[in-house]
């Protein structure tokens, strides 16, 4: 028999009578809150890696040594995408009787593709975004070179064979960062067009040329895969995974803590499903009897569930995945502006995701339980005592369980993220039902105290000890997500914005002489700045490892090849620098000075293979020397300060052209110390890092913004499952009124009855919600974001406090009503 | 008589674990029941007439014994097929009603249709409400029905299938007398329409007086057949 037709009517009829709205309710803020997460995560995350991509000036940046071939740019246009170039080199340039080295950048008509320029009208005014570079037959200079040089806007400096106009003051760069601690020269830029007129580019210069590519992800991935494996030696390509470390970590913690809040929503959502379910079952008990006292079959009452269920499931997802859609563009409206920036077009997958979530969701918390009602005894009919079913809670909450892992898989597409949520749900729930249970026993002595209304309210929480472990489960669960957000988001966020800190070094100081030393220590207190610690460097080029020459081709990864190819920054020091740790093998003694031993820091080593105990050759300009490898240090490179791969111990360098760099914090205010700086040690070069931190913190705090958006609602889900958790015992709790009030019970009674019963319920639910917030708090600090991270009693005051008030008040709002329906209405309904 | 037998009962036994041991609810019940007969079960409260009419209606598993309906061993079937024979052959009538609370006055009496997947589901249970006079409540809900509106919908649901055999569990014990009564008008009315066996709990023995035979249970025993007065 075709049961679909039933199934639809019955579906309707319920519909109307207002049963299932709650469970729709649920599934539709849950399927809502995900999708508008992922919708919402989706152009975020497109938004990321675009303005990380900032970093690189576009999405893929083709990087070689010779001039870009003409059939890379037409292949590129030819998939869509926009294209511009840039060619860089050192040179010096003129302005009347002054000299300056810069590191000059001839860009093309459309740079950046990514980000945007910031010049300045004049020097030290105020300066603005502008599109695209200089025009031919002008030039940008950074406020370093003009006053170096002397000149201002519309005055004209020496490029090789000819004068190009200063049109702007340069002062920021969105691909600047790109190397900037090494670019010890000010930048120039000018137009490529201008470039073959200067004559500057010989053929045995060392230019670096850039082909910036951007536009659709599709066709950036189509050229990656054409173009990585013909790559020669010199050549290579760059996306943002390949920039700067420290905006790659800022990014994934990003997506890690926007999985996080995603993955809450979706384990509320089937946290109130399954509350709504136990509400919908409980009503179903007598239909079911009736409808197999009526002739229907075991089979044909699940099919007419299930049908019931999957069209429901099917439709709240839809209405859900729409709901999330508008959510994400009201939050469009406001955020938007705010972040500056652009949020291209949501992907489809969210579209996906909110039905599988919806579906799965549904199947997983609602339908097992619901299953289980075609067992309920047919003799109910006759006797209601008979009660309900023998719910194996296990075998209905276990597929839910491996439902919401499926879930989490999907969500997370990170399985260490996915196995630590999961794993801690496990843990949480035990938890919660132990500490719930620990609670109520401790709560029977109270039963004999206080008034009327106290013991109504202590005794239901305690003699219903059933029900109200579910209860506590629920709102727990709805309050642990609360405090994960409002409470430990907060402590992890501030211990993650706490990695820069504020007064990370803003300032480096580059190619200070050994003679200096002591003038740039004395001009330094005497401006008032206390003189940081300064670094000796020597340039060098690694030729061989273990007494082999190394060949670039045979090294595996990039990173690798791009480490190998460039000159190594190498340094001596006495002590352990502070930021770095030794992992293995130890440190030298005074009495290992001057011996060939060197540290050397463990991802490179990695990268490169190298262990304890290995050789490293060393070619300091023209002259070679080997050094054994005796520790591997770990360096936390976010502290932004100035960190070397490869450090010796006093004595091996010394005899090696040597020049000394430092980074120290540097307000504001005291910027001009700079200029006296440069007057005075014109050699010193002075780089000014604040843009670059300021990159890194707007992306961080763009990210945070969505993060805090995201949890609202993730709030919601969890206010849905403390609604749900309402509602679920509030037939039982309208006919027990009934019978109150009928035995004479006062209003006022009930409801302050009602009152202690859910204030109490929500202090209870509030701290074992708080405990929990706080242990998966540590779990997640640990394993996924590396922090350490102690929730401490105002974790647990707030939980309590937020508990009693809110359940509280939720609940005496939302059981009110009962207290208005005449007993008898409610008697002869039951 | 020489009718057919619609219900019969062997040595029919029903023992239940309770915490002072071993209780028995029926001893040795034999009874047979012929086709548009009325019977009523009588006897005092705790006498076992509802666990009687449990096992008769197949919804509760005897101990030891034998029901069979129209010809058929109930507990030859499994659970699934006495539904579907439940469904076939039997109507009930409960004391609390047992409508549906989320269906209306009609869809209550289409339910049972429905299930049995007759398309003219409607149409039946129109004609059966407007027999119980409730035509024009039709898109009432239980719960704005009186409570002997609500039986007469009950009626109406059990009635709608025509059934073989009716089993009625005090169907007067939730209303007044008055109402009772013409419920019990109502009742014996279809039955004699239908033609259907009509197998009524009660401890009323007005009720009970109206029926052919009257079986009376006494400590799960049947005692000595009661002739109509």
């Amino acid at each position: 028999m075709n049961h679909f037709p039933l199934a639809l009517r019955h579906l309707h009829r319920e519909w109307r009578a207002g049963e299932l709205k709650v469970l729709a309710m649920a599934l539709i803020i849950a399927v809502a809150s995900v999708t508008s997460v992922n919708f919402f995560t989706s152009r975020i995350h497109q938004a990321l890696a675009g303005q990380a991509n900032e970093l690189l000036g576009g999405d893929l940046v083709y990087l070689s040594d010779r001039a870009i071939k003409a059939q890379r740019v037409a292949r590129a246009t030819e998939l869509g995408l926009q294209s511009a170039t840039t060619v860089e080199f050192p040179t010096m340039v003129l302005a009347g009787e002054r000299n300056q080295l810069v590191a000059l950048k001839a860009v093309s008509a459309g740079y950046p593709l990514r980000g945007q320029n910031r010049t300045a009208p004049r020097l030290f005014a105020a300066d603005a975004a502008v599109t695209g570079g200089p025009a031919p037959g002008t030039v940008w200079g950074g406020s370093r070179l003009l006053t170096i040089l002397g000149v201002d806007v519309g005055e004209k400096i020496t490029v090789g064979n000819i004068d190009l106009k200063v049109a702007a003051v340069l002062t920021s760069e969105p691909d600047q960062s790109e190397g900037v601690l090494l670019n010890i020269a000010p930048r120039l830029l000018m137009h490529t067009d201008d470039l073959p007129a200067t004559g500057l580019i010989q053929p045995a210069s060392r230019v670096v040329y850039r082909l910036l590519l951007a536009g659709d992800a599709e066709a950036i991935g189509q050229i990656r895969q054409e173009w990585q494996p013909g790559l020669r030696p010199g050549e290579s390509l760059l996306d943002v995974q390949d920039a700067r470390p420290e905006v790659r970590t800022a990014l994934k913690r990003g997506e890690h803590f926007l999985a996080l809040a995603a993955l809450v929503s979706v384990l509320l959502a089937g946290a109130a499903v399954a509350m709504a379910t136990r509400r919908f079952i409980s009503r179903h008990l007598d239909n079911c009897a009736i409808m197999r006292c009526l002739g229907a079959e075991q089979a044909m009452i699940s099919r007419l569930y299930l049908i019931q269920m999957a069209v429901l499931g099917l439709l709240a997802s839809v209405v859900g995945i729409f709901v999330g859609y508008l959510a994400q563009w009201g939050l469009m409206l406001f955020l938007a502006p705010l972040a500056g920036i652009e949020l291209p077009a949501p992907s489809l997958w969210p579209v996906a995701l909110g039905l599988i979530t919806g579906m799965v969701t549904l199947l997983g918390f609602a339908v097992p339980p619901i299953l289980q009602l075609k067992n309920v005894p047919t003799l109910r009919v006759l006797r209601r005592d008979l009660g309900g079913l023998q719910a194996n809670a296990l075998s209905a909450y276990g597929i839910g369980i491996l439902a919401f892992m499926v879930l989490v898989l999907f969500q997370a597409q990170n399985l260490k993220l996915a196995v630590a949520i999961v794993a801690g749900l496990l843990l949480v729930l035990l938890m919660l039902a132990l500490v719930a249970g620990g609670l109520l026993l401790l709560l029977r002595p109270l039963r004999k105290k206080g008034g009327a209304a106290w013991r109504f309210g202590v005794v239901n929480i305690s003699r219903r000890s059933g029900h109200s472990l579910v209860q506590m489960v629920g709102f727990g669960v709805g309050l642990m997500a609360l405090l994960l957000l409002a409470v430990v988001r907060g402590d992890l966020l501030s211990e993650w914005e706490n990695r820069l800190p504020a007064d990370a070094p803003n300032r480096f100081l580059i190619n200070i002489q050994p003679d200096q030393l002591e003038d740039v220590r004395d001009f330094l207190r005497a401006e008032g700045v206390e003189p940081p610690l300064l670094y000796p460097m020597v340039r060098a080029r690694l030729e061989q490892i273990n007494g082999k020459a190394i060949v670039p081709d045979e090294l595996k990864t990039d990173r690798a090849k791009r480490l190998v190819a460039r000159e190594f920054n190498l340094s001596w020091a006495e002590a352990v620098q502070s930021g770095n740790a030794v992992v293995s093998g130890s440190w030298w003694q005074p009495g290992d000075y001057g011996k060939a031993i060197i540290s050397v820091e463990q991802s490179l080593a990695k990268e490169l293979g190298l262990g304890l105990g290995d050789t490293l050759t060393y070619n300091v300009a023209g002259e070679l020397f080997t050094a054994e490898i005796s520790s591997l240090r770990r360096i936390n490179w976010e502290s932004f300060k100035a960190n070397f791969f490869v450090v010796a111990p006093p004595g091996l360098l010394d005899k090696y052209p040597v020049n000394y760099i430092t980074g120290f914090y540097l307000p504001a205010e005291q910027h001009a110390v700079l200029n006296r700086m440069v007057q005075q040690f014109p050699n010193i070069m002075v780089l000014d890092v604040a843009t670059i931190l300021n990159q890194v913190r707007d992306i961080i705090e763009q990210v945070i913004m969505a993060v805090e958006y995201v949890f609202i609602f993730t709030v919601l889900a969890g206010l849905m499952v403390m609604y749900a958790t309402i509602h679920a015992t509030l037939d039982e709790r309208i006919r027990e009124a009934a019978v109150l009030r009928t035995l004479g019970a006062r209003r006022s009674q009930l409801l302050s009855s009602i009152m202690l019963e859910y204030t109490g319920l929500g202090l209870l639910s509030g701290l074992v919600g708080a405990i929990a917030a706080g242990a998966i708090g540590m779990v997640i600090a640990k394993q996924v974001f590396d922090l350490a991270y102690l929730p401490g009693p105002a974790l647990w005051l707030s939980g309590m406090l937020i508990g009693a008030v809110g359940v509280g008040v939720a609940g005496t709002l939302g059981t009110r009503f009962v207290l208005n329906q005449p007993p008898l209405k409610t008697l002869r309904g039951a | 008589m020489t009718a057919e037998i619609v219900v019969n009962t062997q040595n029919l036994h029903k023992r239940v674990m309770s915490p002072e041991g071993e209780l028995t609810l029926l001893q040795g019940v034999d009874l047979s029941i012929a086709a548009g007969e009325t019977v009523a079960i009588v006897g005092a409260s705790g006498s076992g007439k509802s666990t009687l009419l449990g096992l008769l209606a197949g919804l509760d598993e005897p101990t030891e014994g034998q029901v069979s309906i129209a010809g058929q061993d109930l507990f030859a079937l499994d659970e699934d097929g006495r539904a579907r024979l439940r469904g076939e052959k039997v109507g009930f009538v409960f004391q609390a009603f047992q409508l549906l609370p989320n269906l209306t006055a009609l869809e209550n009496v289409m339910l049972p249709l429905e299930l049995a997947g007759r398309h003219d589901a409607r149409q039946v249970a129109e004609e059966v409400l407007q027999r119980v006079a409730l035509a024009e409540r039709a898109s009432h809900y239980p719960k704005q029905l009186s409570g002997g509106e609500q039986q007469r919908v009950a009626i109406a649901r059990a009635f709608a299938p025509h059934p073989q055999v009716l089993f009625a569990d005090e169907p007067t014990g939730n209303l007044d007398r008055r109402t009772g009564e013409r419920i019990i008008d109502l009742l014996f009315q279809l039955n004699a329409e239908q033609g259907t066996t009509l197998v009524l709990v009660t401890h009323d023995p007005h009720l009970a007086a109206r029926c052919q035979r009257q079986l009376e249970l006494d400590e799960g025993q049947l005692q000595m057949e009661l002739e109509p007065s």
